[in-house]
């Protein structure tokens, strides 16, 4: 098996070109994190004196301390989401250096990447994933896990948007994080995360695929818990952590079924010997849903969506990179790589579109009454993957994929745009003095007058993901749709049945509510921007003359994903927009990945619709995000609106909306309490202190204490009754034997 | 003959054994255990002459045996004495558990 | 390397070597004690001698007994260093030493782990330094002599003998309530551990001849022979070797600590110094595994693979997965909590072991040493901070990733080993366990599974009440962070956690054929039972 890949990787046209040193990728980020994190280290630690013992310690350990303290007071104090407050601003000592390494390993990773784009477009046609073992990972018996790289097409498009956009994201944080007293930490983080996103999307095998699954996992906890002082930041990235947890659970089963029937984890051998799976078997089916499980709590569905919207605890720079561009969609691109398995399974794969559609419709209608910024981006982000869900879900891999691609540069910019306002509303406030809430969008208003940059790039993301035409999220939510519609006819779905109602039915139920939400999208963030950006400001009166446009270092960013946001549809332009420019890019780009997967669930031949209709769809989609937009405009009255300190409280629908529909509450007292209670009352006290050490342990020594007590008090002390006692044992012996 | 001695034995025996059940000085019970002795030692003798010397024999060891109980059981009876101004079998209990 | 090594004869008398050096060091330290006297002043300079002779008889243990890692031949599972004398010649005993690759493992995990266990005590142990150390270095003799014994008679003599002072180290160095967690400790391993007596009485009888014989061999050969007798118990035929198998179990799956059998764990971790809960979880506890893998399964296959008796096992092994995790979530005592993530984490270890596939036993065979290293680290690092603060208490901290970050960092990456991340030594050993008891008890392994989402939940819960949060007790302010010998103690094992988290291979390698040999064998004589049974 391995000589064989050798042999493969040998003939494979990347042989000998750059695409060898694809092992530097993550390795780059990796060691900006060595770096970054000694860096974050040395300055706090002392070689105080042997003895530990509090009170014992020399004045060095003392100044340490203070130095300690004086740093926590500082960062208890900041709040809403931001580091910098009214204390002298306490920069980091090195905070220069990381400046330059954080962002210089991802630059370097990224024009690393870009060479190997460069070496694969020049390689020509390239069938076979060029696959590179480095070592064996597990050898136990005759599985022998190498841990190895796999790289194809589609893994060349995450890493371009992984390290492309990662670039960016730091750069920004360069400006954003600076004064923070973590910063070296921060940036430490945050490379590690990009260095296990790389090791997700370049993992040769599920095993080394979940080494990055958790990786970034585990990234995505320590930045939302990044000023983990506030219980409610800290809070938020364990609840990541242990509902991504969940999903991994999932991932794991999906593995171990994928080994017992196939008895390889490599893709490779995944994908050439999933058809012995039989198309439609209960086991294939069991399979992906385990693995959509997984997919769920890495990209936030149904029903393991709650741990996003809190991660905006986390700043807002990592929203943007992990909880919008990159690290949530890797759900998305499990599907697509494992399309193999799940163009095996449509009652799966029609699940998968399902799910997706609810937790598109159902955010949405959260997005609509939030007043955090950042949340109103969470649940937007939420609603977008769900989409992104509808078109891997009905096997369109390459919409799927388009979307992740185009909704990673418009959701980066809208969130680092928010970043910027945010960043500005603390400036403002911190040169007041004043403690509010600078990510509520009751204390904005009309800031397009102090961040015209900001504005309108922010404009441009916005009708990028409403929908309107010509914007990069118009064409790709387009192909998902015309992908639904298409499926309804001819395909394997249209013949099956989900839960006992037909294909098509389901089909044209997901299409529905795709268009709806499209117009709910387009009204949450038309709303986002009327509040935000228009309308009187609402900031207060001495803050409003500190309103200013954040430094070039981030507008910088902010240009760049603007631009991407508004060109990115031509990645993959439909052939009715041919006279724009070439067709289908990225459908050819990714046809030999997912291509014959595709076709596997659609019949054998693209599905397709008539032109007709396809107008048809593309006009519908157009009116519904015009007339979302037309909503807000008309129906919303920025000017209404008071600031949150005086804003009254909402009721009936609108309080169910802001509550999130109380999911939170409901899991907490359906799972999270009677865990913890019948972990404490029955388990820890009932059965462990209880029936075990107290009953059968304890009790043990208890009864052989009684029975020495009970032996013992016989024993009187009083030769008189020992007599007695033997003379009527003789007595009752010599009695037994006379009776006998 | 021998039904009388053995009778004459048991009557003795169980004087004893009363004696040791119911007195409370240690003398008179140890006095009353040199009763039972004695008597054992009748039966020895009396079946002697059925069975041959053998009792007699054992009538010796138990008379040695006896001697030497009563030389150190009187002993610790004084010692005891020494120390509790009394030989009363009720306040000494010792052994109480 | 490996030339090096045969030129100085190293296999012949290494193991001896191992054996004799910590109980010579312990005698050295007893007349350094009883030379000095009793004069306070000079015990209390005297006494610093005392550790420093116990750690560099512990580090010269560890150099030893690295030569192993390249003296071992991986590529057979016979055993290898042996080293056999007579010893009690009229009862057939001997003093008979060998390792294969599970036993290598355990070794220089025991090596590994002790001279940090010596530092870890450096400061926190003030009285009696001489007696402590000389009992440490005891131990270490007997938990070495457990794990290369090819005797039985010799195996429990060693199983005893540091059984002794551990007792004496929880009894005496403990905390407020040692007196009952040391007796508790005892008697519970002890009642085990004389029905192995028997067992092992009967198996000696039963192989020798005239005179009984207790090496393994013969053992293991009277033992596959033995299916044929028994005992009827209320009606009901009960072969002997499901009897026999059942009096070295209860005495392993005390040690384990198997569910139920657990609850002297909490108490023994609780009271015992630093070093001593590196000891007991890190080494002492794997001995219970250890045995099971070397004696209950090998020499009773039949027993231990009949439906019944596998069926409980597995299942036990999977409620203390869940069981352990649960009750470790709502534990207010961080050590308490970290000594029920033991019962939690070898509970994947029985259920790797009896689902007996070579990967699930070499999945338990890595938890087994990942466990010593994480939790071991785990212990240490609670120990470093309750030397500061004087409690383990979880509420009485929060915050203190302010005041202490070096401290919070190797804390939060030690848990997420024993959390079982990718990458960390514990992914490694759990992936594979899983992995392998899938294929023989998918349902059990799908519910086992679940522990990966409680241990999260216990351990990041418990790290926030202590690192994060707000810094809101004054008296937490003021915490130093760690100094140089701690730094040391811990760089070891972030080492060796990243090591086996990267390329555990050499050491899967060292442990295959071993496992391979297991679990061939075992399955073979659960066979042939089946064969014979009417």
């Amino acid at each position: 098996m391995l000589l064989q890949h050798a042999a493969e990787a040998a003939a494979h046209p990347l042989a000998g070109s750059i695409a060898e040193w694809m092992w530097l990728l993550p390795l780059l980020p990796l060691a900006g994190f060595v770096i970054n994190g000694l860096l974050s280290l040395v300055p706090a630690t002392h070689l105080g004196p042997s003895d530990p013992d509090v009170g014992h310690g020399d004045a060095n350990a003392h100044a340490a301390a203070h130095d300690a303290v004086a740093v926590s007071a500082h960062e208890s104090d900041a709040h809403g989401g931001h580091g910098d407050d009214h204390h002298a601003v306490k920069r980091h000592r090195f905070a220069g250096l990381v400046s330059f390494v954080g962002p210089a390993v991802l630059a370097a990773s990224f024009a690393l990447a870009l060479a190997i784009w460069i070496a694969m477009r020049g390689a020509g046609e390239m069938h076979a994933p060029f696959v590179q073992n480095y070592y064996s990972w597990m050898p136990a018996g005759e599985f022998d896990l190498t841990f190895g790289f796999h790289l194809d097409q589609l893994s060349m498009v995450m890493i371009l948007v992984i390290t492309g956009v990662g670039t960016l994201i730091h750069l920004f944080s360069v400006g954003y994080m600076r004064e923070d007293p973590g910063y070296p930490r921060y940036f430490a983080y945050l490379n590690l995360f990009v260095a296990f996103m790389l090791v997700l999307v370049l993992g040769a095998s599920y095993p080394v695929l979940f080494v990055g699954w958790e990786g970034v996992g585990l990234c995505s906890y320590l930045l939302i818990g990044f000023w983990f002082s506030e219980k409610a930041n800290a809070d938020a990235g364990k609840k990541a952590f242990i509902v991504n947890r969940i999903g991994d659970f999932g991932l794991l089963v999906a593995m171990f079924l994928l080994l017992a029937n196939l008895g390889t984890l490599d893709f490779v051998g995944v994908n050439s010997a999933a058809a012995q799976l039989g198309f439609g078997s209960a086991l294939v089916t069991a399979i992906c849903l385990f693995m959509f499980l997984g997919c769920a709590g890495k990209s936030a569905q149904i029903p393991l969506y709650v741990w996003l919207p809190d991660a905006m605890a986390g700043p807002t720079p990592v929203s943007a990179l992990i909880h919008a561009a990159t690290m949530v969609t890797a759900g998305v691109y499990l599907i697509a790589r494992s399309s193999a398995l799940f163009a095996l399974s449509p009652v799966a794969s029609l699940t998968v579109a399902v799910v997706g559609a609810l937790t598109a419709l159902f955010a949405a209608t959260i997005g609509l009454k939030q007043w955090d910024i950042k949340r109103v981006l969470a649940y937007s982000t939420v609603s977008q993957l769900g989409f992104m869900f509808i078109g891997v879900g009905v096997g369109a891999y390459v919409a799927g994929v388009f979307h992740l691609v185009t909704h990673a540069f418009f959701k980066a910019l809208l969130f680092l745009g928010s970043g910027s306002v945010i960043h500005g509303m603390h400036a403002a406030y911190h040169a007041t003095g004043r403690h509010d809430d600078a990510q509520d969008m009751r204390n904005m208003g009309g800031l397009a007058r102090y961040m015209r940059v900001t504005w309108i790039l922010m404009w441009i993301a916005t009708l990028a993901i409403a929908g309107i035409p010509f914007f990069s999220g118009f064409f790709s939510k387009d192909e998902i749709l015309g992908s639904v519609f298409a499926r309804t006819h001819g395909t394997a779905f249209a013949e099956m049945s989900w839960l006992g109602i037909p294909g098509p039915i389901v089909l044209y139920a997901i299409y529905g509510i795709g268009i709806f939400t499209a117009l709910l999208t387009a009204v949450y963030m038309t709303r986002m921007m009327l509040y935000t950006f228009h309308g009187p400001n609402r900031t207060g009166d001495g803050e409003r003359d500190h309103l200013h446009e954040a430094p070039w270092i981030m507008t910088g960013p902010l240009l760049v994903l603007g631009v991407l946001s508004a060109f990115g549809g031509w990645l993959n332009l439909p052939e009715l927009f041919g006279f724009l420019g070439p067709v289908g890019t990225l459908d050819h780009w990714l046809e030999p990945v997912v291509g014959e997967n595709a076709l596997r669930l659609t019949g054998g031949s693209p599905a397709h619709v008539e032109h007709g209709t396809e107008v048809a769809l593309i006009g519908a989609a157009v009116a519904v995000s015009v007339v979302g937009i037309l909503i807000a405009v008309v129906r919303l009255k920025p000017a209404r609106l008071v600031p949150k300190a005086q804003a009254p409280a909402e009721e009936g629908l609108e309080r169910v909306l802001l509550n999130k529909y109380f999911v939170d509450e409901a899991y907490d007292a359906a799972i999270v309490q009677p865990t913890v209670a019948v972990s404490r009352g029955v388990l820890a006290r009932g059965v462990d202190q209880g029936l075990i050490d107290g009953a059968l342990v304890n009790g043990s020594a208890w009864l052989a204490r009684s029975v020495g007590r009970l032996g013992s008090s016989l024993q009187t002390g009083q030769v008189g009754s020992y007599a007695w006692v033997l003379v009527l044992g003789v007595l009752a012996v010599l009695g037994a034997f006379t009776l006998r | 003959m021998l039904a009388e001695a053995l009778f004459f034995s048991a009557v003795l025996f169980t004087i004893g054994v009363i004696g040791v059940l119911t007195r409370r000085n240690a003398i008179i019970v140890f006095m009353c255990v040199e009763l039972m002795l004695n008597a054992v030692n009748l039966s020895f003798v009396a079946f002697s002459r059925a069975y041959g010397v053998a009792g007699q024999v054992f009538v010796f060891f138990v008379m040695t045996v006896a001697a030497a109980e009563a030389a150190v059981g009187l002993a610790i009876i004084i010692s005891i004495f020494r120390h509790r101004q009394t030989v009363n079998l009720q306040n000494i209990n010792l052994l109480k558990g | 390397m490996r030339e090096f090594l045969d030129s100085i004869g190293y296999d012949r008398w290494i193991l001896l070597a191992l054996l004799a050096l910590p109980t010579l060091a312990a005698i050295g330290i007893w007349v350094h004690g009883a030379v000095i006297g009793n004069d306070a002043d000079a015990r209390e300079r005297g006494s610093g001698a005392a550790r420093h002779i116990a750690l560099w008889a512990f580090v010269l243990e560890f150099l030893l007994s690295t030569g192993l890692w390249w003296s071992f031949d991986a590529s057979t599972a016979a055993m290898q260093a042996t080293l056999v004398r007579d010893w009690i010649p009229s009862w057939g005993v001997r003093f008979a030493l060998g390792i294969d690759g599970i036993a290598l493992m355990m070794i220089l995990l025991t090596t590994f782990l002790m001279p940090l266990a010596a530092l870890g005590s450096w400061t926190s142990i003030r009285g009696k330094r001489h007696s402590y150390y000389s009992l440490l270095l005891l131990l270490t003799t007997g938990m070495l002599g457990v794990f290369m014994a090819r005797d039985l008679f010799l195996f429990y003599v060693m199983w005893e003998m540091m059984l002794v002072p551990m007792y004496f180290i929880i009894g005496i160095w403990g905390g407020e309530r040692r007196l009952y967690a040391s007796i508790k400790f005892f008697v519970y391993t002890m009642i085990g551990s004389l029905l192995m007596l028997v067992a092992i009485v009967w198996l000696g009888i039963k192989a020798g001849g005239a005179t009984p014989d207790f090496s393994y061999d013969a053992v293991l050969r009277a033992a596959a022979a033995s299916g044929a007798g028994g005992v009827t118990m209320f009606g009901t035929f009960v072969p002997a070797s499901v009897l026999m198998f059942l009096a070295f179990a209860l005495a392993f799956a005390v040690k384990v600590p198997m569910f139920p059998f657990h609850t002297w764990l909490p108490d023994a971790h609780v009271e015992a110094p630093t070093a001593g809960s590196v000891i007991l979880a890190g080494i002492m506890l794997k001995m219970g595994t250890y045995g099971f893998i070397r004696f209950a399964l090998p020499l009773f296959p039949d027993a231990a693979m009949s439906p019944g008796i596998r069926t409980t096992f597995l299942v036990l092994g999977v409620i203390g997965v869940l069981y352990g995790a649960l009750v470790a979530m709502v534990q207010p005592d961080f050590k308490k909590l970290v000594a029920y993530s033991s019962v939690s984490h070898l509970g994947f270890v029985m259920l790797g072991i009896f689902a007996l596939t070579t990967q699930s036993v070499q999945g338990a065979l890595m938890i087994m040493i990942n466990h010593g290293i994480s939790t071991g680290a785990l212990f240490l690092l609670i120990g470093m901070i309750y030397e500061r603060r004087h409690t383990r208490e979880i509420e009485a901290y929060g915050g203190i990733a302010r005041t202490v970050p070096l401290f919070a960092a190797l804390l939060t990456f030690v848990s997420l080993s024993s959390i079982g991340l990718p990458g960390t030594n514990g992914f490694v050993g759990e992936f594979l366990v899983l992995l392998g008891s899938f294929r023989t008890a998918p349902w059990l392994t799908t519910i086992a599974a679940t522990g990966v989402i409680f241990a999260a939940a216990y351990l990041l819960w418990a790290i926030q009440r202590i690192l994060f949060n707000s810094l809101d007790k004054p008296v937490n302010e003021h915490i130093p962070d760690l100094n140089g010998r701690e730094i040391a103690i811990m760089v070891p094992l972030v080492v060796v956690i990243l090591w086996l988290g990267l390329y555990p291979a050499p050491v899967l390698r060292r442990m295959e054929a071993s496992a391979e040999a297991f679990v061939s064998h075992v399955s073979a004589g659960a066979a042939t039972s089946v064969a014979r049974a009417p």
